[in-house]
């Protein structure tokens, strides 16, 4: 049976975010903005279908704010 | 400041594997940390309570978990946990007291200071003696009463030497975990955020405990009693007593030190508090209940959980005769000036929710929408827990004012500011 879902997900720190909104242009089916601009990400591992989309929105943020890193290192 | 026993201490049973006998005086006659009567100075510390406890750090880890000692600062984190992750980094950790009392409801760290500033200090000297500790920080807020106290204790100590000091900025968020550790780095006392667990890599990159002031003194008595000792007070599921702070629309506000699972009426009753009205449980991250409901109910983390509520600051606010919305409104405004400012959610999102709830106050119609659509979307969006413990107040309001308070509510939004006054007097940085 082919993976839906890899075993990875995206991990916004919230200190360096400085709200330039590119991760949810590569990525708007997972990343939404709030009113101020903030991302606000789907929750549980990304699916095989937006992993290269994903990966750009990470690469997109100017601060490295957002990260692509294996579910079980991101905090809780 | 009041000390309250509501019941003997005098039953310390049979000494448990790390205690011994404590000499027969009035140590913990009436009240554990907070005797009515404070041991003069150093010596009179060690004359009273003996020699400082020399255990191990596996003999901590099992009798913190054998009470389930949890920590008092708020987040109510098992202490037995805390331990074993300084033992299993297997490095010499960095210790730090946070002696700073950050919310404002709470004084129990005023009080201990004042009463048993030694107690306090032989906890975190005993376990940086069983975790051999790098690194000894006791964090006060700069140009405090307790500040000052504590320094004159630690200086009296034999092991001054090995104590640091830290002068923390008299603001909410500086005393937060990593704040103290950025701090204690050589940085500023903001948050570090939550992606690098301060157990791990804390201070100058070392495994890093942070203690309440509380919870140091109760592992002080741990340590002397031993876990029998410790547990012949309490509920049995979480024995030992807790400091509560009481205040607001009450006559005798202050400290009152309780056996866990006493019905927190007795020390409601103790402090002159009104037989109804509603009362804000935890601190300022807390949650309000009634009055009634929370004299009936247990101070235990089990029976606090199952009431809604948690011990938080171990803080009661009665607010007696004063508006919960009023109330709430000028919390959020304290706590959106004391945001740290480096998260959008809580720099953005505190500020929109205290003007919403001003504006509820004012009785405008659509505020109630505009704080149910943004409480989710800022809860846990921050480096640090201040904004989830906002939005968890706000949220605790809106549910009286939607059930019980709901005349009120509507009293709001046709005619505007009910005239109430606040209870508490919050200033701000």
């Amino acid at each position: 049976m082919a993976r839906t879902a890899t075993d990875l997900t995206l991990q916004w720190n919230p200190i360096d975010c400085r709200a330039f909104g590119l991760c949810a242009e590569e990525l708007p089916e997972g990343i939404v903005l709030d009113e101020w601009g903030y991302p606000l990400l789907a929750a549980g591992p990304i699916p095989v279908r937006l992993l290269r989309r994903a990966r750009a929105a990470a690469a997109a943020c100017p601060v490295l704010a957002l990260k692509l890193v294996a579910r079980s290192r991101s905090a809780s | 400041m009041t000390a309250y026993a509501a019941s003997p201490m005098t039953d310390r049973g049979p000494a448990g594997t790390m205690g011994r006998a404590v000499p027969g005086d009035d140590a913990w006659r009436d009240g554990r940390l907070l005797p009515s009567s404070p041991a003069p100075g150093y010596s009179g510390h060690r004359a009273r309570y003996g020699p400082l406890p020399t255990p191990s750090l596996a003999a901590l880890i099992a009798a913190t978990s054998a009470v389930s000692l949890v920590g008092r600062g708020g987040a109510g984190f098992p202490v037995s946990r805390k331990l074993s992750a300084l033992a299993d980094a297997g490095r010499p950790p960095v210790l730090i007291v946070n002696w700073c009392e950050g919310d404002p409801t709470a004084v129990k760290d005023e009080a201990l200071a004042h009463r048993s500033p030694h107690l306090v200090l032989d906890g975190v000297l005993a376990l940086a003696g069983a975790a051999r500790a790098r690194r000894l920080i006791i964090a006060c807020r700069a140009g405090s009463a307790t500040a000052g106290r504590v320094g004159a204790a630690v200086a009296q100590r034999p092991e001054a030497g090995r104590c640091e000091v830290l002068s923390v900025p008299p603001r909410l968020v500086a005393s937060e975990a990593s704040s103290l550790v950025s701090l204690a780095s050589g940085g500023g006392a903001r948050p570090l955020g939550r992606l690098a667990p301060i157990w791990e890599r804390g201070v100058d990159g070392a495994p890093t405990m942070v203690l309440n002031a509380e919870t140091s003194a109760q592992l002080a008595v741990l340590a002397m009693l031993g876990p029998a000792g410790f547990a012949t007070v309490g509920d049995p599921g979480e024995p030992g007593t807790a400091v509560l702070s009481v205040s607001g629309r009450v006559a005798r506000p202050g400290t009152y030190e309780i056996p866990t699972g006493t019905a927190i009426g007795i020390p409601l009753l103790a402090a002159g508090a009104p037989g109804s009205g509603w009362a804000l449980v935890g601190g300022l991250a807390g949650r309000w209940v009634e009055v009634e409901r929370l004299g009936r109910t247990a101070f235990s983390g089990a029976a606090l959980q199952a009431a809604g509520l948690s011990r938080g600051v171990g803080s009661i606010v009665v607010l007696g005769d004063g508006c919960l919305l009023v109330e709430t409104a000028g919390i959020l405004g304290y706590l959106a000036r004391e945001s740290a400012g480096r998260c959008g959610p809580c720099m953005f999102g505190l500020p929109a929710i205290a003007a919403d709830l001003a504006a509820l106050v004012a009785g405008d119609p659509a505020a109630p929408e505009r704080l149910r659509r943004r409480l989710p979307v800022i809860d846990g969006r921050g480096g640090c827990a201040h904004p989830d413990g906002a939005v968890a107040l706000a949220g605790s309001a809106l549910a009286a004012l939607s059930g019980p308070l709901r005349g009120h509510l509507d009293a709001h939004l046709r005619g505007g500011p009910c005239g109430a006054r606040p209870v508490l007097s919050l200033g701000g940085s």
